[in-house]
């Protein structure tokens, strides 16, 4: 794949999210292929939890874990900050997207590299990293399987640990034979993977620089933690002579002994295994004597929203977020539209929770009320994560008349006030607590029932129009003592 | 102010108080690791689950099923680890090319003694595959513990196709906790320390399983009965 080929992986403002919700729920393709991918998810996820006790310790410890690190987080930082240092490893620190791109383009400049190699990265989803290393005519290249489809197809990812499950071999298979040189069409997955492989070996043999996310990292020893099953990632942190990491500053913990769990939960969580097939422990570049392992490991801290959610404490759990994805796994509202109608680099239940941070709640109200509350995602959060309650709040902040004065104010908090929907639910709120203006709103409305709109908009789009009953409530109860006492 | 001191302070300003640190408990005592039935049946157990094989061998017999392996895999050029700087320093961990010279019919045999640098071109193209000593395993994933070193880089256990690794069956914990405990890994960490849990795989196309998506293809563990000689 050349680096001048069209890319199409901007940001789709999520404000435009129930229109892509509905071309996805118009597409019967898609919406098995996702359903086929979450119930496969689901059902390997539950294998690994048999028992609910020892899930319920073991997601006890989780919390406990990532609540103290983030109670210590700017110590934790400042550990980390010293003891990656001391072992050789750069540390650099992002406040947004555009800082993060900067200080990666300046290493690839200062490398004179035109080609950077990417394990999976969420964060550099989230920042637009290929996007504005492209602008500067460098070439990003995605080596995660499922990434690497992705942005063949000029496409983002529509979930976070299995990126191309919109996709389906078909798809794929008329995506590489149109898109890589000499393949012709093959729908065998084994082969389609190895001419991934292929293509890929070269660029991890020619590229001066890789990129990795970080899952964990540890402040008492200065290390990385990355975990995966395909190999690129070890290939990205380990051929090049430049290795460059990038991840938020909330994916520290104190000790070594807090990975152990923490690490159960999320493989277990995200595609069900006990264990993944590489876990890499990442703690300096290549010493003197060694004969390979990069020259260079830079680490770039990205804030990016994280500490506005951190300064209140109610946003502050959104926080121990470990991106195992079980939440949009088991959500009947991601199953149903697909990652990539949110718009937002984190898709379902999670990121409904966390783009406000990052995006403000003026683009994103919209999102926080695509929830049918059901509670699922809170139920499976390795970590306890309240993601419904959290939701139920956001819903209220982005529709709230302003900022309370005790807390610091989200971005974009009121911005989704509706001036109409504000008024009906005040008028509400009056006639719901004044009982002379509640029995003569129903005694009007049951009387005038005949005169109930048929097309009541969104509500009629798919149910019968409602109408009043012809006595309310109150009327039938009295009707109901009357004859009692009539009959006794 | 610098990102660095702007991301700091804001944390700070939030002024969380620190809550207390979570108590992690090992639950295997201390002392009891080692070479336990049950610890390797689940350590075998859990590898051939992840599609690896595993050969149970005698201190004595490794190198001849090194060579079945090869004869079977069609191994034509083994990639080996190089000579420890101080032989014996390194607990448990000889170097096999200290006691393995060529045999007949067998595969020609390499050292990895030059930087990367050097040596991509034989190492992404020639080899067959390559041979590692596991520092230390985890039962209850299955799972080899590999460190960087001089003589035993990572990127033999990376690019060759075939990755086949002795262990010596002695160093097995019954989990992670244990084996870092015990390890003192806190105190020591190589510049890369590695699990590695099966053959490089990947569900991304249909959740469909395959295998060799970036790594090796095969992995097959010598797991070997005592102290290799």
């Amino acid at each position: 794949m050349s680096s001048n080929e069209p890319q199409t992986m901007h940001f789709q403002a999520p404000g435009t999210f129930k229109t892509r919700a509905q071309d996805v729920l118009d597409n019967p393709d898609l919406r098995k292929s996702f359903r086929g991918a979450m119930d496969f998810l689901m059902q390997k996820r539950s294998a690994q939890f048999p028992d609910d006790a020892q899930f319920q310790a073991l997601r006890l410890q989780g919390e406990a874990i990532r609540q103290y690190s983030l109670s210590k987080l700017p110590d934790l930082l400042e550990q980390l900050e010293k003891n990656l240092i001391a072992n050789g490893i750069q540390v650099h620190w992002a406040k947004n997207a555009s800082e993060a791109q900067t200080l990666i383009a300046d290493i690839m400049v200062k490398a004179d590299a035109k080609l950077i190699v990417k394990g999976k990265s969420m964060v550099s989803e989230e920042v637009e990293l290929n996007h504005a290393l492209e602008a500067q005519g460098i070439e990003a290249m995605e080596s995660d399987m499922g990434e690497y489809i992705v942005q063949l197809a000029g496409e983002r990812p529509s979930h976070i640990i299995m990126p191309a499950i919109h996709k389906t071999k078909e798809d794929i298979a008329r995506l590489f034979a149109e898109k890589v040189p000499g393949v012709d069409y093959t729908n065998s997955v084994d082969e389609l993977i190895q001419i991934g492989r292929r293509v890929l070996r070269e660029k991890f043999r020619e590229t001066k620089v890789g990129l990795s996310g970080v899952n964990m990292a540890v402040a008492e020893t200065g290390t990385l933690c990355l975990v995966e099953n395909e190999g690129n990632g070890r290939m990205c942190t380990t051929v090049p002579d430049i290795h460059i990491a990038i991840t938020g500053i909330e994916k520290v913990v104190e000790k070594l002994e807090h990975v152990p769990p923490l690490l159960t939960l999320l493989t277990r969580s995200a595609t069900g295994q006990a264990v993944t097939t590489y876990f890499n422990w990442i703690s300096g570049p290549r010493k003197a004597d060694e004969l390979d392992g990069p020259k260079e490991v830079h680490l770039v801290l990205v804030d990016n929203g994280r500490t506005q959610a951190y300064a209140r404490p109610d946003f502050r759990a959104t926080l121990q977020c470990i991106r195992c994805g079980a939440c949009m796994n088991h959500c009947p509202v991601y199953t149903r539209i697909g990652g990539l109608a949110y718009g937002t680099t984190y898709p379902g239940p999670i990121g409904k929770i966390i783009s406000p941070h990052m995006l403000g709640l003026e683009s994103t109200s919209d999102l926080v009320t695509a929830s049918s509350l059901c509670g699922a995602c809170g139920e499976v959060c390795p970590v306890k994560i309240p993601i419904p309650e959290l939701l139920i709040d956001l819903r209220a902040r982005s529709q709230a008349g302003g900022p309370d004065k005790f807390t610091p104010a989200l971005a974009g908090e009121g911005e989704g006030r509706k001036p109409l929907m504000a008024l009906s639910f005040k008028l509400w709120r009056v006639l719901y607590s004044t009982p002379i203006l509640y029995r003569l709103f129903s005694f009007c409305a049951t009387r005038l029932r005949k005169l109930s709109p048929k097309n009541q908009g969104a509500w009629t789009d798919s149910r019968t129009p409602l109408i009043p009953a012809a006595k309310s409530l109150h009327e039938l109860i009295r009707a109901r003592k009357h004859q009692q006492q009539t009959t006794t | 102010m610098s990102a660095r001191n702007h991301i700091l302070s804001r944390l700070r300003n939030a002024k969380v108080a620190p809550l207390a640190s979570p108590i992690i408990p090992v639950s295997t005592p201390i002392d009891d690791y080692g070479f336990h039935p049950e610890y390797l049946e689940s350590f075998e157990k859990n590898l051939i689950a992840a599609h690896a094989q595993v050969i149970p061998a005698g201190p004595r017999h490794w190198r001849q099923h090194i060579a079945e392996v090869c004869q079977i895999k069609g191994i034509k050029h083994l990639l080996m680890p190089g000579q420890p700087p101080l032989p014996g320093a390194e607990r448990h961990l000889p170097a096999p090319s200290t006691w393995m010279s060529a045999w007949d019919n067998g595969p020609e045999l390499t050292v990895f003694d030059s930087p990367i640098e050097n040596f991509k071109d034989v190492l992404f193209d020639d080899i067959d595959a390559g041979l590692t000593i596991a520092e230390s395993a985890v039962a209850d994933t299955g799972t080899l513990v590999l460190r960087s070193t001089p003589w035993q880089p990572r990127t033999l256990s990376l690019v060759p196709p075939i990755h086949i690794c002795l262990l010596d069956a002695r160093c097995m914990y019954p989990d992670l906790l244990t084996a870092m405990t015990v390890e003192g890994w806190q105190r020591d960490m190589p510049s890369n320390l590695l699990f590695i849990s099966g053959p490089s795989k990947t569900a991304d196309i249909q959740q469909t399983l395959a295998y060799g998506a970036h790594g090796p293809k095969e992995l097959i563990v010598i797991m070997v009965a005592g102290e290799i000689r």
